[in-house]
């Protein structure tokens, strides 16, 4: 099984990557894209089956994201 | 006056800091490597800048849970002086010595070149050779230097007198033209809450002697020496 943890700016925090692909959006014919924000992906896998919840989140938390400026959910992937 | 510079895999402005040091000031300056576990015997420890561990998930992630942060902790704890320049400044938010975090420049661009820096607190045990209202020039070179922290964060290092530098221009006015990274009030380095903890994104270290533009980056060192001069009167 897979874990795969999605990581992204928090709304509070300007993310200049975001507007920036917002605006390349517009050169291909869509002028009209909302807010755009761009994270990361990180695909983990768990041979051994899934930590406990509280280790995740620990990881989570205090290694894959930075709860200052982003935000993260946790998916499942089989 | 015995400093540790630290270096981890990727730093690169650790032997800025040591030949400053050594040559400009004549002081003893010994690199430590990230795995070592002890800093004790410093009298100040040097995070410097570079790029740690490739700035892999983010800058300064990784380099935090090196086996020498725990000692830069206890250290901190202790009240030795311990200065984060750059990417330094980034560890030592991630470690949580320092609040709030450094995101992507505004701009996108990697932004190299002198700033002008208002020195807002001369009572800092990293300030305390400058006056407050003094105009510094001293380089940055980064692209994620924009200092985040929320309304809070914001309000009580302002009310508690923990900024120690702004981006201004050279007549020492806080403009947003005159601030290279979007980084919130203009911030550029700020003190922990005892001030014996200061990060901060431009290069003292850069800024120490004629030939390389500007000598404003030595009040950052001559208040180090002054406060230890002092502290074994």
């Amino acid at each position: 099984m897979k874990i795969r943890v999605t990581v992204l700016p928090k709304p509070s925090v300007l993310d200049p990557q975001g507007v920036a692909v917002a605006g390349a959006m517009k050169h291909l014919g869509w002028d009209q894209p909302g807010r755009v924000r761009v994270g990361k992906v990180i695909e983990i896998e768990a041979p051994g089956g899934r930590p406990s919840e509280e280790k995740l989140h620990a990881i989570c938390r205090d290694l894959l994201s930075n709860p200052v400026i982003e935000d993260y959910t946790v998916d499942f992937v089989e | 006056m015995r400093f540790a510079v630290l270096r981890f895999p990727g730093s690169n402005c650790d032997q800025d800091c040591l030949r400053t040091l050594r040559d400009s000031f004549g002081e003893k300056a010994e690199s430590v490597w990230h795995k070592d576990t002890s800093l004790r015997g410093f009298d100040t420890i040097i995070v410097p800048g570079g790029f740690s561990y490739g700035d892999y998930l983010r800058c300064g992630a990784i380099a935090r849970y090196s086996p020498v942060m725990r000692a830069v902790a206890e250290e901190a704890a202790r009240g030795t002086p311990v200065l984060g320049i750059c990417n330094g400044f980034q560890i030592l938010c991630e470690a949580g010595l320092l609040p709030g975090a450094l995101v992507r420049n505004r701009g996108l661009h990697f932004i190299c070149r002198q700033v002008h820096l208002l020195l807002e607190n001369d009572t800092s045990l990293f300030t305390r050779a400058g006056h407050t209202g003094q105009v510094l020039r001293i380089p940055v070179a980064h692209g994620e230097g924009c200092y985040f922290a929320d309304e809070a964060t914001l309000r009580r290092l302002e009310d508690g007198n923990r900024v120690a530098f702004r981006y201004c221009d050279a007549h020492g006015e806080v403009t947003a033209e005159n601030n290279p990274n979007g980084s919130l009030r203009n911030i550029a380095g700020i003190l922990n809450e005892s001030g014996n903890v200061l990060g901060m994104m431009p290069h003292p270290e850069r800024a120490c002697e004629e030939r390389l533009g500007s000598t404003d980056g030595r009040i950052v060192f001559e208040s180090l020496l002054g406060s230890a001069l002092a502290a074994t009167r």
